[in-house]
């Protein structure tokens, strides 16, 4: 029978099947960080059990890190829960990218860069955007912290299988739209449910086209959707990333040459049957902004903020309490909303490409007076790269922040927060209440729309840039 | 974990949609390393004002509310992050089930009452998520607006919700067959899968062959 790509990666990794429906599934690659995985440690110890496969598992601290200065971390709790991590590694024997680390960042940009992350793999992480590495044609998803301690034991997960939803993109974005544009454009037309119970499958000549960290932007915010997974069939852009740069879990030489060729039929079957589909011309896609408190919540940077009983998705009384949350009235045009901060970073923006397009608009530029603008590397080997090439003496010239490595603001778990009332343009995946910090407002944008907000101090278009 | 078999308490009504992990349980908490201590902070930021007084407005701060253990909630409960934290927070506040609605967004396309990572942080809990149709959940909304504060009785065996209105009405609930026999017994999982360890072994022999490892990393 015909196979999408999720069916041939889900039976290739099924151990067995049981009675009521559910399997037992096979993990190949576990990632760990500080935040979700002390419970878990602490389950097992007191079970006394023992991490199954130590040589499948990565940990990294990203979520509680200071970015300014790498090693005072001033919250005595925050701390305990870098230590505990690290001790935990020790105990377990597992590999472990603590602050001192040249290889430390975010999870979700570690994996991919070390070749942790690989075609065909099943990858979890007790962490909702998991859903990035999908990107390579592993099915990657986020997992709880008792499902954490279960792969730990096992390295299974008990499972039901999810549904096809196959999305593809077509047309040529133009200049300036970029992928984070797209997959909020997605978001907008499913919902922030739209996804749930599925696993999506990026398709289309525009995600062709789109280079892997791009791709992985897409993937990154499926969970926005609603979606646990979403992939992209690899192709040679994949095996270009993977073969490329030193990326010392992935196979080398002959493995590797093998590896490609059975990463080569890693697809969905022509005939292949998906339980729901979509498709979208990105020709005339516009930069996007979420003027709400979800990411479904979002609109074309040229429009206006929408009248509450016109938001599709949502009911009338949960968008306006949406605006006024975000102080935003119906009408109001969308580049004359002024902003305090622009946050550039994060699992979703945080790779070298985000930076590079935000320079390429700030070089020789100043950000407005009245802007706050922080630039936070996904990883220390990206902050490395971005210092080679100068970047950071283009953001600093500009009048922003350069940072180390970590989730800093797009959370803000550590001392990098926003102010009640502040008015951030982020790059990151969510907009919910508060989460940059108390009662403060996120508008979600690309690094081009950050950047060129940054400049103007009220979110603008980046397409002037292009032009 | 706790079993669930049947349960009678009090209904709390917080009847919006798409309330996400963040506004269950705020980042700040998440930095423990414990399992225990997030009942106070239970949607911290609405429940307490800046200045961390309990806003008496809200719900869970109303009295009669306070000793609920049945969370009523709009569509797409518990979007957003991973967290365990924000199932911890709402049992250890006193809950055991939560109420959300299904809802038909156009013909044979159904919104979910629960974001998926949530229900299976809630299933391996103890906490049960019960999915109605919108058009129930309203009226237990309407019915807690003029009678409230409600009762009910979840029974898991015959997957029903009883809730004590004018009248009493009894709804029906699907849930999936291992989900409700973990809930049912209060299994394990770990130690389940543990009892098919061959099979993983066995597994691992031939998928091996397929899969690269972890060449020596370095690291
Ligand atoms: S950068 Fe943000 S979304 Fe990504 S893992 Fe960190 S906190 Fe989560």
């Amino acid at each position: 029978m015909a196979q999408t790509l999720y069916d041939k990666i889900w039976n290739e990794h099924v151990v067995r099947q049981y009675d009521d429906g559910s399997v037992l599934l096979y993990v190949d690659r576990h990632l760990v960080h500080e935040v979700t995985s002390p419970q878990a440690f602490e389950g097992l110890r007191l079970a006394g059990r023992r991490v199954r496969r130590p040589d499948l598992t990565l940990a990294t601290v990203d979520h509680n890190v200071p970015t300014r200065q790498r090693h005072c971390v001033s919250d005595p709790v925050a701390a305990e829960q870098i230590a505990t991590l690290e001790r935990n590694a020790k105990e377990y024997g597992i590999p472990f990218l603590g602050l001192s680390h040249p290889e430390q960042g975010i999870v979700h940009v570690v994996g991919p860069e070390l070749g942790f992350t690989l075609p065909g793999t099943t990858i979890v992480c007790g962490d909702s955007h998991t859903s990035t590495h999908g990107a390579f044609g592993a099915l990657a998803f986020g997992i709880g912290t008792s499902e954490v301690e279960h792969v730990l034991a096992t390295q299974t997960l008990r499972l039901r299988k999810s549904l096809n939803f196959r999305v593809r993109f077509v047309g040529e974005a133009g200049p300036g739209v970029t992928a984070k544009d797209m997959i909020l454009r997605f978001i907008g037309e499913v919902g922030p449910a739209g996804g749930t119970g599925f696993v999506l499958e990026f398709c289309g000549d525009a995600i062709r086209a789109l280079s892997m960290e791009e791709r992985m932007t897409v993937c990154n915010m499926s969970i926005e959707a609603g979606a646990r997974a979403g992939l992209i069939a690899p192709d040679e852009v994949t095996f270009d990333y993977v073969a490329s740069d030193d990326r010392p879990y992935a196979p080398r030489g002959r493995a590797l040459r093998e590896a490609i060729r059975r990463w080569e039929k890693l697809a969905s079957d022509k005939d292949a049957k998906f339980d729901r589909e979509i498709e979208l011309n990105i020709s005339d896609l516009e930069p996007q902004v979420t003027w709400g408190t979800s990411p479904g919540m979002v609109t074309g940077i040229s429009g206006e903020v929408p009248e509450p009983e016109q938001v599709k998705h949502f009911s009338r009384d949960d968008a306006a309490k949406a605006l006024a949350y975000t102080k935003l009235k119906p009408g109001q045009k969308i580049v004359d909303i002024p902003i305090d901060v622009v946050f550039l970073g994060s699992c979703t923006n945080g790779r070298l490409s985000d930076l590079r397009i935000a320079a390429e608009i700030l070089k020789g530029k100043k950000i407005s007076p009245h802007v706050r603008m922080i630039v936070v590397p996904g990883s220390e080997r990206i902050r490395r790269r971005a210092e080679k090439e100068g970047l950071d003496k283009i953001f600093k010239e500009a009048g922003a922040e350069w940072r180390h490595a970590g989730c800093s603001m797009c959370l803000a778990m550590n001392e990098d927060r926003l102010e009640p009332g502040q008015r951030c343009a982020s790059t990151t995946n969510r907009n919910f209440e508060s989460r940059q910090g108390r009662d403060s407002i996120t508008h979600l944008v690309s690094p081009a729309t950050a950047a060129a907000s940054a400049i103007a101090g009220h979110l603008s278009d980046p397409r002037e840039y292009f032009a | 974990m706790q079993p669930f078999v049947k349960y009678r308490g009090k209904l709390a009504v917080l009847y919006r949609a798409n309330i996400d992990t963040d506004q269950i349980i705020p980042k700040q908490f998440l930095k423990s390393v414990r399992r225990t201590g997030y009942g106070q902070n239970l949607f911290f930021e609405w429940r307490y004002d800046a200045n961390g007084r309990p806003d008496p407005a809200f719900v869970l701060n109303r009295p009669e509310y306070r000793d609920a253990g049945i969370l009523v909630a709009g569509n797409n409960f518990g979007c957003g992050s991973s967290r365990e934290h924000a199932v911890w927070a709402l049992m250890q506040f006193g809950f055991r089930v939560v109420v959300a609605p299904w809802k038909e967004e156009s013909p044979g396309k159904r919104i979910p009452g629960f974001a998926d990572i949530f229900r299976s942080n809630s299933i391996r809990n103890g906490l049960l998520p019960i999915e109605l149709s919108t058009d129930e959940v309203e009226w237990i909304v309407a019915q807690d607006r003029e009678h409230g504060p409600l009762e009910a009785t979840v029974e898991l065996v015959s997957q029903t919700i009883t809730v004590y209105g004018i009248p009493e009405n009894t709804f029906h609930f699907e849930i999936a067959l291992d989900d409700k026999q973990m809930l049912l017994e209060g299994l394990d999982p770990i130690g389940l899968t543990l009892k098919n360890l061959a099979d993983i072994e066995r597994f691992e022999q031939r998928h091996n062959v397929q899969m690269p490892t972890a060449e020596s990393s370095g690291l």
